[in-house]
């Protein structure tokens, strides 16, 4: 099929976004990397939008550190944070996730700000945020605001994102020393939508586990930490059973999907190194 | 609605080595575009969702899926197609190595096949099967069962290494 957009205006900076925006009827729909919102066009899943095409903003892309936090500019692509050596240090989930992430054609283009607002509850970086406890910066007529990642996904494809408001950057607190961080997941292809995912922090103050794919949004699994955090991978394992509630699809049931998030949880202790059992 | 938006947009770009000016519907990516508007029909519109990997052209210097970048995106681009890579000679090695290790049956997979394939031996000269593999991964052909194209992508690699043509 072929995309039907109502209009496209290109932004100049996030002023001009946010104007554009205003001036949408409700209709204004954020373009950055288009990696899904494109194709979601070509589908005629999303019609008649009018495009703000925010993808030459150049003051939204770029990985800074401040402070004890790592900031990562909205519009910075995949190929961008999976290459870049803060990134690597302070915050290497998101190093490993990228190499999960789709094709090299489409990590060339896709950007962490529009894989966050398009939450997509398959997607690895709405789940390594969580895992992180990364703070969402957004912009809007009044300003800007920080939202706590634990408060951002709402459901299937939204956010606490307001109407008439640009995502303009995460952040996450840097790595400690002794920090651990990974990634598991398993998809039928490699770069396709993971059937099952998990990403688990091991911080000084306990870890952190979220899921991806085993609901409408990414699940941060506290019960099955506070067992990690008590050297329980037994509890651990049974408390997860009771966290998720996958779905059945096309491309695994239910059953199947609880069966690898368990999977994947004892791949992830193991990685993670000296969990006692 | 605001004159802000506009349902159709003046884009001024480059296109295999030759200016383009065009002015194209808000919707309109940039493989119909260069397909339609263009008659660069090489790279091809398959799944139209980012999964096939059939659409893939270089746009500023990478491989990127031409039916997930609107054309109004591709505003000051500098696009190459199979076409203009063809011309200018820059991947005949591996174009004779596909036909060489017959890694394509009906060839609609082939042009984005080559650019991903180029795409990687610009940035990995000496890659692993494992790694060309990977790279490819993200380019469905339905003939070869990919044996054949990851023998030609190898070949290649070797080749160049050695500095020559396959």
């Amino acid at each position: 099929m072929k995309a039907s957009a109502g209009g496209y205006a290109r932004a100049q900076d996030v002023r001009h976004a946010l104007d554009l925006l205003a001036q949408s009827d409700g209709q204004g729909r954020i373009l950055a990397g288009g990696q899904s919102l494109v194709a979601a066009m070509n589908m005629r899943l999303s019609t008649g939008d009018m495009l703000v095409d925010i993808s030459r903003i150049a003051e939204l892309s770029g990985i800074t550190v401040a402070g004890d936090r790592l900031r990562i500019g909205a519009l910075t692509r995949h190929v961008e944070v999976g290459g870049d050596p803060l990134v690597a240090e302070h915050a290497p989930l998101l190093t490993q996730a990228v190499q999960f992430i789709a094709h090299a054609a489409i990590r060339n283009r896709g950007t962490i700000g529009g894989a966050l607002a398009h939450a997509d509850p398959a997607a690895e970086f709405p789940a390594c945020a969580l895992a992180l406890g990364a703070t969402i910066h957004v912009q809007g007529p009044d300003g800007s605001r920080d939202i706590a990642v634990e408060d951002f996904f709402e459901d299937v494809f939204t956010t606490a994102i307001e109407d008439g408001e640009i995502l303009t950057a995460l952040s996450v607190p840097l790595a400690e020393p002794t920090e651990a961080q990974v990634l598991e997941e398993v998809a039928r292809r490699s770069g396709d939508y993971a059937l099952a995912g998990v990403c688990l922090v091991r911080r000084a103050s306990g870890h952190r586990l979220s899921l991806f794919s085993v609901g409408s949004v990414p699940v941060l699994a506290t019960a099955t930490m506070a067992a990690l955090d008590a050297g329980d991978l037994d509890g651990a394992v049974a408390a997860l059973a009771t966290e998720i509630d996958p779905p059945s699809d096309t491309q695994a049931s239910a059953a199947y999907r609880r069966h690898l998030a368990s999977v994947l949880l004892r791949r992830a202790v193991a990685r993670i190194g000296d969990q006692r059992t | 609605m605001t004159d802000m938006f506009r349902d159709k947009i003046d884009i001024s770009l480059s296109v295999n080595g030759e200016p383009v000016e065009a002015r194209v519907p808000a919707g309109q990516h940039l493989i119909d575009f260069l397909r339609l508007d263009q008659s660069l029909t090489g790279a091809h519109a398959s799944c139209e969702h980012g999964v096939c990997g059939a659409c893939t052209i270089r746009v500023d210097g990478q491989a990127v899926r031409g039916c997930l970048m609107l054309a109004a995106q591709a505003d000051g681009a500098d696009v190459w197609t199979i076409e203009g890579l063809t011309d200018r000679a820059e991947i005949t090695d591996l174009q004779d190595a596909f036909v060489a290790r017959n890694a394509l049956q009906c060839g609609f997979c082939t042009p984005g096949m080559l650019v991903a394939a180029e795409d990687l031996l610009s940035r990995n000269s000496q890659p692993s099967r494992e790694e060309i593999r990977e790279h490819l991964s993200g380019n469905y052909c339905r003939c070869t069962g990919y044996e054949a194209i990851v023998d030609a992508v190898e070949l290649v690699a070797r080749s160049r290494a050695k500095g020559g043509t396959a």
